[in-house]
């Protein structure tokens, strides 16, 4: 039977990855408070147009919302789901493939079939 | 398949093909199940063929036409050809990157056990005598209002195989993003692998659309849906556009792994290496996503209005530029090489000037303009036999030569291998290209009969001539394997003396753990490379050899697959009988209790101790196994 193999860090590479975890850790607080802030703004939005504070009509607040919505999509997947780290290329061809498809394939349908 | 000789009955034997879990014999079920209902679509074309040889002909009656061509179609596309491609890619692919099995061994099976029962499923139709009868494309205006179950065979049989399908890709991908050797890079990995990756990334994106449009029609025929039936809201547009978003991506993946076959052959008996590696990979890539952006050209007549047709003929003609490359390239493959013509090369040869014959009606038809007049005629015929036979049938006969002593250990006759290419060329085009023709003197496709006087009489007896030629063709193939298994003179690595990708470095047939030491790949060409060095083991290893680990055997994956059999029928059914919802109640439930046991009962595997593997290498060295 194999055996499992215990290979002990160096401390470079332990001082290495302390690193790299701290600066993971800070950008990942960062960025949480940046979707906050984004979630925030948002709601403030909405309360806003349902006030009729001038300025704040539909047309400006739903584009408003879905570009929000889009970039917290992103900082969701490559801070949080460590997108934007090594060895992670296939995963997002793929998964940039399939959201291309998924907005092309609707897109004819609405224009060709259903408009 | 072990060294130590081991006497084991019938019964042993075929427990171990019902369960096995190795890719190289999911790899021959998969050959040998595809060759068998490449048979069956074969009898059927020339049924098709005979009917039309004169005008007026009633050797068959209007609606026994309608299901040949409708079960060839299918037959020929979904059980014959890609299950033989997947044949290949199984035993093929993970040897090329130095891989002992592929990353899910029982999904493996799985997918090939639903690729039979799905065959089965559609094949059975013939004994209730109501068979598909709507076209392979099976448009819903057509579909809906077929009578009997023929259609309803279609929808589940092919959801069935198509489950496999997915499976068996997803499979690939996960295998070739994993499972690469150390030093196999993406830009080291041989052009059938590459191949295979964009095939199964295909695969991935189109077949839930078939699925989605699948159980539309199923919901439509057999549980009072209304997708498609414009009188209830419904659209029938909608399943041309769903099939044919998977439809013509999976006309590409059926070519792409045929390029790839090709790839390796011309750069083995050109003795070089492929010319523009880098070009060759970036068009694979290319094709794979223009693949995607094309399927209206299916529907120019359809009435999208001319916007939609003007883009839609600009994407596909843009599919000619990659494919163009390759072209280029293998003729620069070929190109100063020093040409060996053997059976597989002769295919590869014939492959270029059929192919690109394909190729330029294609880009005909991408005009929409133009197609508007070959739209639904004999054209059609001609264009996707050209593709599809002159490309990827060639290529699957290629790559049987080609690699059938590394799946059994045996070499194909040479000599009979090349009355066969003869034969089947010759044929082949002298039923396809006159096609063309008919297609502009106004014959269209799908005609059960013709009537005298029309011109057509000539071309259409030479097309049936032509059909006879490739049916004897085949049938020296078929004989030649016979006559190679009852022979059984074994080969060695490398029989073709020019092999340059991994799976010619190690035994023919490999041992089940493929690898004694995973290798260390080096290059491009990676026995290429150890043989410009005169390495003495063709193998660089990558580690010292250990215990490996492998996993067992399993039955559940065919009885997963039977349950969804039975479910199928129970569906069918289930309108018109009282035991219908019973019947697929229990197949679902049985299906769910397979998984569930799979999922509670671990395969914890076994190992192949070291003092086995070096045995078995010093058998493989003595020449003995
Ligand atoms: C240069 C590349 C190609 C182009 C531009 C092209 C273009 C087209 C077009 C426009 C049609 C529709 C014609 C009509 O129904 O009016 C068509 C049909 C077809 N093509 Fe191609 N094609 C190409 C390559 C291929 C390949 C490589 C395959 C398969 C291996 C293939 C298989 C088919 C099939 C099966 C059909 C007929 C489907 C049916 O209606 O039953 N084509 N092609
Ligand atoms: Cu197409």
């Amino acid at each position: 039977m194999s055996e499992v193999q215990m290979i002990k860090r160096s401390p470079a590479e332990q001082s290495l990855s302390q690193r790299r975890a701290k600066e993971s850790m800070r950008s990942q607080i960062a960025m949480f408070a940046l979707m906050i802030f984004l979630t925030l703004v948002s709601f403030s939005m909405v309360f806003a147009h349902l006030n009729d504070v001038a300025g704040f009509s539909k047309f400006f607040v739903i584009p408003t919302l879905f570009l929000f919505a889009a970039v917290q999509v992103g900082l969701q997947l490559y801070y949080f789901m460590h997108m934007n780290e090594k060895g992670h290329g296939v995963p997002q061809m793929f998964m940039f493939t399939g959201a291309m498809l998924g907005f092309l394939i609707p897109l004819t349908f609405v224009t060709i079939v259903w408009w | 398949m072990s060294s130590v000789a081991q006497k084991s009955g019938f019964g042993a034997t075929l427990w171990d093909w019902l369960t096995t879990v190795d890719h190289k014999k999911i790899g021959i079920l998969y050959l040998l199940g595809g060759l068998f209902f490449f048979v069956l679509g074969g009898i059927e074309a020339m049924i098709i063929r005979l009917q039309l040889i004169t005008p007026n002909n009633d050797l068959v009656s209007a609606g026994l036409f309608n299901d040949l061509i409708t079960m060839h179609g299918t037959t020929m596309i979904f059980l014959a050809a890609m299950p033989i491609l997947f044949g290949f890619m199984n035993a093929i692919m993970p040897l090329q990157i130095g891989a002992r099995d592929v990353a899910f061994p029982f999904i493996n099976s799985l997918g090939f056990w639903m690729f039979a029962f799905g065959g089965l499923f559609l094949n059975i139709s013939w004994l209730f005598g109501e068979v598909p009868d709507a076209g392979w494309t099976s448009y819903a205006s057509l579909s809906l209002h077929s009578p009997g179950h023929g259609v309803d065979f279609y929808a589940i049989g092919l959801q069935i195989a198509g489950g496999g399908t997915l499976m068996a890709g997803i499979n690939f991908l996960v295998t070739i993003i994993n499972m690469r050797a150390p030093g196999m890079t993406y830009m080291r990995m041989p052009l059938f692998t590459w191949t295979t990756f964009v095939a199964s990334a295909m695969i991935l994106f189109a077949f839930p659309p078939l699925t989605v449009g699948l159980f539309f029609l199923t919901f439509d025929r057999m549980f009072s849906g209304n997708f498609f039936d414009h009188t209830m809201g419904g659209n029938t547009i909608i399943w041309e556009h769903i099939f044919w978003i998977f439809g013509h991506p999976e006309v590409y993946i059926l070519i792409l792994p045929a390029f790839g076959i090709f790839s390796e052959i011309f750069s083995v008996f050109s003795r070089k290496r492929l010319f523009g590696y880098t070009a060759m990979v970036f068009a694979t890539v290319l094709i794979g996503f223009l693949g995607f952006m094309v399927w209206a050209h299916h529907m120019f007549t359809v009435g999208l209005g001319p916007t939609a047709n003007a883009i839609f003929a600009v994407a596909t003609m843009a599919i000619a530029v990659p494919t163009g490359v390759k072209i280029f390239n293998w003729l620069l493959t070929i190109w100063g090489g020093s040409i060996k013509v053997t059976t597989p090369m002769l295919y590869a040869l014939g492959f270029i000037p059929s192919f690109v014959m394909g190729g330029v009606t294609g880009v005909m038809q991408g005009a929409a303009p133009l197609d508007y007049q070959l739209h639904d005629s004999y054209f059609i015929v001609a264009h996707f036999h050209y593709v599809i036979v002159g490309g990827v049938v060639l290529a699957i006969f290629a790559g049987l030569h080609y690699w059938w002593p590394k799946m059994f250990g045996t070499i194909l006759n040479e000599f009979l291998g090349k009355i066969t290419f003869v034969f089947f060329f010759i044929g082949f085009h002298l039923t396809f290209l006159i096609q063309h023709w008919l297609g502009f003197w106004g014959m269209p496709r799908r005609v059960w009969t013709f009537m005298d006087g029309q011109g057509w009489n000539l071309a259409n007896f030479i097309s049936t001539i032509g059909a006879l030629l490739m049916a004897i063709g085949f049938t020296v193939m078929v004989i030649n394997i016979i006559m190679t298994t009852v022979k059984n003179e074994r080969v060695g690595n490398d029989p073709w003396g020019d092999g340059r990708t991994l799976e010619w470095a190690i035994p023919s047939p490999p041992p089940f753990y493929n690898f004694p030491a995973t290798p260390l790949i080096r290059g491009l060409d990676t026995l290429w490379v150890e043989k410009m060095e005169g390495s003495k083991e063709m193998i660089t290893p990558a580690e010292p050899i250990t215990d490996i680990h492998m996993p067992h055997g399993s039955i559940i994956p065919m009885l997963m697959s039977l349950g969804l059999f039975i479910a199928g029928f129970g569906a069918m059914f289930h309108q018109e009988t009282s035991w219908g919802l019973g019947v697929l109640i229990f197949g679902l439930a049985f299906t769910f209790v397979t998984m569930a046991t799979r999922s509670v009962k671990d395969d914890l595997g076994y190992y192949v101790t070291k003092e086995q593997i070096l045995q078995d290498q010093e058998n493989f060295k003595r020449g003995r196994n």
